[in-house]
């Protein structure tokens, strides 16, 4: 029995591509980062040095007490957290539909909700913003979880309708040949098996969330309701960009995003549906 | 226990019908095996009695009642399914004992049921364990305890040996006949595995093309089938059928070979003679019906497949018990045993038998 030998180069060469593709995407990271923790006057002068010449904390501490940052943050995790759980909730609910009945107009809506992933939500700015302010709903907060929620339900259904194909009708069958109803046999038996789907659909759309600008940018302009990416425009004044403290909040604002999928990652492990049906 | 009885009943996909006019009476404690080809309606019949699929015609009744419209949890019916289902989220005894905890039996109570059954089906090292830690024949061990556990009014079984190995099939048949007599249960048993059919059930009902063809016992069905179908579906190997012509209690083959067969009534409407593989007889020259050549011989140890060529009728299969000397190529002469004889009617129904067929 010989195994078969990968020649040295081969693996060198693997390794190579997958450490200039590490580099290429962690570099904006690490240059964030890297400007976060350099005192403001080093930063031109420090140039494109990889490592900084001086160390700082002053940044994240100005960021921390010094602005509103904290304001946005709280804003911008509420946002999240409500567009996150109303489209996942949403989500769920029509991707089972979708997934398990076969209802009129079934293939319509489907049709519908893919055309609405088509256009560049450029394009709807105004409409949206006309139809919000005839809502009186500018400036809030809730305005913005129901335009998000609008817009991520079309692709977190299919996300979570793909789960659902994926977890076989018998042991809903079964469940209710136990004695479930059709809702029992999903609280107790789909839902469960479901975790790691909508722990993907949380995290997807709780990323989007967090990180979207344009709408925020439209439909927000009072301070106190701003969220984190609106924020950071207002390190930009009118005669200086206040880099340090932009990126100090950059780094800040990557906390949640990161916590949030290290949460959800042990949800994202697949395989809990092995060993279900013949295997 | 429990007695189920369907009258006419029917599905229907649209316009597409795919179970007509189904009348099966099921007695306490029988134990009734659905078989035929794929495609003939057998899981949908099983499905309807299960509640999982709508019943479009007729009516349905459990002991008495009629429960066309009950949901499965109202009709009380356990059911083991092909694929086993179990839920991969909860351990062995957990997946047994389901059942229970959702009609909030108590805790003791369900505890006692589940060491029950799971000793019962050998199980007792294994109920910490997730069923993606089980082997195949485990996996439908404990389907089969959960089914058990909660003491139904009746089986279901979906082609619950399918996804096992040969011995292990064998083996678990066994246990089903064994899990049958010990709690006399009424089981309805859904195969395409004659072999499985003929050994388990009490009655078999032949479905084809959305009709029950025949039902009966095993040998019911093997000795007087209703029709050409169930005569070449039940029995291995399949039964040989030849063209034939039938005049005044005399039939006559393609090749001129007549055979006296004056206890089938309406021998004039005959268009076919099958006899089985066992039931052709290798004689002297001068007791033969007919006489042909050996094309290929097949030694099984206990029996001898013979396929003879006979001139101008066509491909003859033989079973002789024990290892037969024949080889390729002898000339060979055939004796048909009379009482053993079916013949078909242009319409494929059997001539001269009892007929059972329903509707």
């Amino acid at each position: 029995m010989s195994q078969i030998r990968t020649h040295p180069l081969a693996t060198i060469g693997k390794y190579t591509a997958l450490a200039l593709y590490l580099a290429f995407a962690l570099l904006p990271l690490y240059w964030l980062l890297k400007i976060a923790v350099t005192p403001d006057r080093l930063i031109f002068t420090d140039g494109v040095e990889l490592w900084p010449s001086e160390l700082t904390t002053d940044n994240f501490r100005s960021v921390l007490f010094k602005t509103d940052f904290l304001a946005y943050f709280g804003n911008s995790l509420f946002v999240s957290l409500g567009t996150a759980a109303a489209t996942t909730l949403i989500a769920a609910g029509a991707g089972y539909a979708f997934s398990r009945f076969n209802f009129a107009g079934k293939r319509i809506i489907i049709a519908v909700m893919l055309v609405t992933q088509m256009f560049p939500l450029l394009m709807i700015i105004a409409p949206i913003y006309r139809i919000v302010a005839n809502f009186g709903m500018l400036n809030s907060l809730t305005s913005l979880i129901v335009v998000y929620t609008a817009f991520n339900i079309p692709f977190a259904t299919f996300l979570m309708q793909s789960f659902f194909d994926g977890i076989p009708k018998d042991l809903e069958e079964a469940a209710m040949m136990d004695g479930c109803t059709r809702f029992q046999a999903l609280r107790k038996v789909i839902f469960p098996l479901t975790l790691p789907g909508l722990g993907a659909t949380l995290g997807f759309v709780f990323t989007a969330a967090w990180s979207e600008l344009l709408f925020a940018l439209m439909l927000i302009s009072k301070n106190d309701a701003m969220t984190f990416p609106v924020g950071l425009l207002t390190f930009v004044s009118k005669f200086s960009v206040d880099w340090g403290q932009m990126m100090a909040a950059g780094v800040l604002a990557l906390i949640p995003s990161c916590l949030f999928f290290i949460f959800i990652q042990r949800y994202l492990v697949q395989g809990l549906t092995s060993g279900a049906v013949k295997g | 226990m429990a007695r189920i009885e369907l009258k006419g009943v029917a599905k229907r996909y649209g316009s597409v019908e795919v179970l007509r006019d189904i009348d099966l009476a099921i007695g306490d404690g029988e134990f009734i095996v659905l078989v035929g080809p794929s495609g003939c309606g057998k899981s949908t019949l099983l499905r309807m009695i299960a509640g999982l699929e709508p019943i479009t015609g007729g009516d349905f009744f459990i002991d008495g009642t009629r429960m066309n419209d009950a949901r499965p949890r109202e009709r009380d019916i356990a059911m083991v399914f092909q694929s086993y289902a179990l839920y991969p989220h909860m351990d062995v005894a957990r997946n047994m004992g389901f059942s229970m905890e959702i009609r909030r039996r108590p805790q003791s109570e369900r505890a006692n049921r589940v060491k029950q059954a799971a000793e019962t089906l050998g199980l007792s090292a294994l109920t910490e364990r997730l069923p993606r830690a089980l082997s195949g024949g485990q996996r439908q061990r404990v389907a089969m305890g959960r089914a058990i556990v909660r003491d139904p009014r009746a089986f279901l079984f979906d082609e619950p040996l399918s996804n096992l190995d040969a011995a292990l099939r064998v083996e678990m048949r066994l246990e089903i006949a064994r899990l049958h007599k010990r709690l006399g249960a009424t089981m309805i048993y859904v195969t395409h595995d004659q072999v499985e059919a003929l050994t388990l059930a009490d009655r078999i009902v032949v479905l084809d093309g959305g009709d029950i063809q025949q039902i009966g016992t095993p040998l019911e069905l093997y000795e007087r089938p209703a029709n050409k179908f169930v005569a070449c579906f039940i029995g291995s190997p399949t039964m040989n059928v030849v063209p034939a012509t039938g005049q005044g209690g005399t039939l006559t083959l393609k090749n001129g070979t007549q055979v006296a067969l004056p206890h089938t009534a309406d021998l004039d409407r005959a268009a076919e003679l099958g006899v089985r593989p066992e039931h052709i007889d290798l004689v002297d020259a001068e007791d033969a019906d007919l006489t042909g050549t050996v094309d290929l011989v097949e030694h099984l140890g206990s029996d001898t497949n013979i396929y003879v060529n006979i001139d101008n009728v066509g491909m003859l299969m033989v079973r002789r018990r024990g290892n037969a000397p024949n080889r390729s190529g002898d000339r060979v002469f055939l004796r048909l045993q009379r009482e053993n004889t079916h013949v078909f009617a242009f319409d494929d129904s059997a001539l001269g038998h009892v007929s059972v067929k329903a509707a």
